[in-house]
């Protein structure tokens, strides 16, 4: 994610904190209108049902409103809050959690397979699937089904470190693992998704796309 | 440094493709690297995709939020705004919660005292407030001040004949008085004429009737 104006952004956004930490509150959602997308996204990589996901997201925001007075300057904003929306995301999935979901995770991953590594598939010449094509939905779309099928520790990992692009330390704190799991799992989601990018390529998800070779539109 | 180059295998590399990708890797580590994928396609397909699928998903267009969110995102924080707003909102806040309950505790028992005093010096709810049985609901009757009986026009105990009202039985019964045990005894139940004439003038009588309740009540 590239800000426009690093710089000018991160000045309106400490005015605007110090604003609403000094009870200026109806300010707080021009604060976090920015981050309301990435909020929503971690809820839903730890939620995986978007009903529930914007609840959560919702419940934050509030939760991050209340306890405005904590937050710190040193930290991020951002970071802050997907802090809080993975927090109160884990806590609805330990509540709700039911033994079906349960046993769908377990079936699909089996113990002790973070500690076995994984060996990429697909050696084809590698098929570069261009930004372009995420104006497309059913790109998007398709990526979005490739990755909800990674069983969640793999998904919230690569969820919360490369698309909320949180550090690896700040993963690690936010799921409450160590940073030798984060680096292990991360490792892994990002191999399967290669996989599963290539494996579309065969089924087609991305061929008929006009950025396929020879006949590219740029 | 040639040497550790032709170490590394193809395992490996996929073992710290994901490190290497962030940077994460000693200057060592990532020539021996770099020396790998320049010779090894395989390694090389699995650098691309793996850079590809995190260049892909780290793009702001996959964060992709229901439609309506940001409005009902919204709404929720004005919502609770408002709601603090109205509740609270100042320094004293915390520390005035409990009042609430204490005052509303204090309000009903208050009540509660209040109406005990009304009931026992108005008991309409007595034996002898009971309704009549086939009274005839154009019968003109007579209401007063200070008593919820009718009466027969002219009965002697109509309670402050200066403010007495004349309507119908009808009417009379739909604005919830009950007829006179006395000038209307034979419209009331049988079980009444149990009672004797003391008891009911005494009922009639509703200032000055009850004294021991009068005096539990106001022991306080």
């Amino acid at each position: 994610m590239v800000l426009k104006n690093p710089e000018q952004t991160g000045a309106r956004e400490r005015e605007l904190i110090s604003d609403v930490q000094r009870g200026q509150h109806e300010l707080f959602y021009e604060l976090v209108r920015p981050y309301e997308r990435r909020v929503f996204a971690a809820a839903l990589a730890i939620l995986r049902n978007e009903q529930d996901a914007e609840d959560v997201a919702q419940e934050a925001m509030l939760k991050a409103l209340a306890n405005i007075r904590q937050f710190r300057a040193e930290a991020r904003f951002s970071t802050w809050l997907i802090q809080i929306t993975v927090n109160e995301a884990l806590m609805r999935r330990r509540r709700e959690r039911t033994v079906a979901m349960e046993g769908l995770d377990g079936h699909r991953s089996g113990r002790g397979d973070e500690e076995q590594e994984y060996a990429p598939r697909d050696f084809a010449d590698w098929r570069e699937i261009p930004s372009e094509a995420l104006e497309r939905k059913e790109v998007r779309l398709k990526l979005a089904e490739a990755l909800g099928t990674l069983d969640r520790k793999y998904r919230e990992v690569f969820v919360l470190r490369d698309m909320e692009h949180l550090n690896i330390q700040e993963t690690a704190e936010a799921l409450g693992i160590t940073v030798a799991s984060v680096k292990t799992r991360l490792l892994r989601a990002r191999l399967m998704l290669r996989d599963l990018l290539a494996a579309g390529w065969e089924q087609g998800w991305f061929s008929r796309l006009p950025f396929e070779k020879g006949n590219k539109p740029w | 440094m040639v040497a550790n180059q032709k170490m590394l295998n193809c395992e490996q590399v996929w073992r710290e493709i994901s490190n290497y990708i962030d940077s994460d890797v000693d200057t060592a580590l990532r020539s021996s690297m770099d020396e790998h994928f320049r010779t090894c396609k395989r390694c090389a397909s699995v650098l691309a995709g793996t850079r590809n699928v995190v260049q892909l998903y780290g793009d702001e267009r996959m964060l992709e939020v229901p439609a309506g969110f940001s409005q009902r995102l919204e709404n929720r924080l004005v919502n609770r705004l408002v709601v603090n707003t109205a509740s609270s909102g100042s320094r004293w806040s915390s520390w005035a919660a409990w009042l609430v309950p204490v005052a509303a505790l204090a309000l009903i028992a208050g009540g509660l005292k209040l109406a005990n005093t009304l009931t026992f010096k108005h008991p309409v709810k007595s034996i002898l407030a009971a309704p009549g049985h086939d009274i005839p609901p154009d019968m003109v009757v007579v209401v007063s001040a200070g008593s919820k009986l009718f009466h027969v026009p002219g009965c002697s105990f109509i309670r402050d004949k200066a403010t007495e009202r004349t309507l119908t039985a009808k009417e009379a019964i739909q604005d919830g008085y009950v007829p006179c045990s006395r000038c209307l005894r034979q419209y009331l139940k049988t079980g009444l004429s149990e009672h004797s004439g003391a008891e009911l003038d005494a009922a009639d009588d509703d200032a000055g009737g009850r004294p021991e309740e009068v005096v539990s009540v106001t022991g306080h």
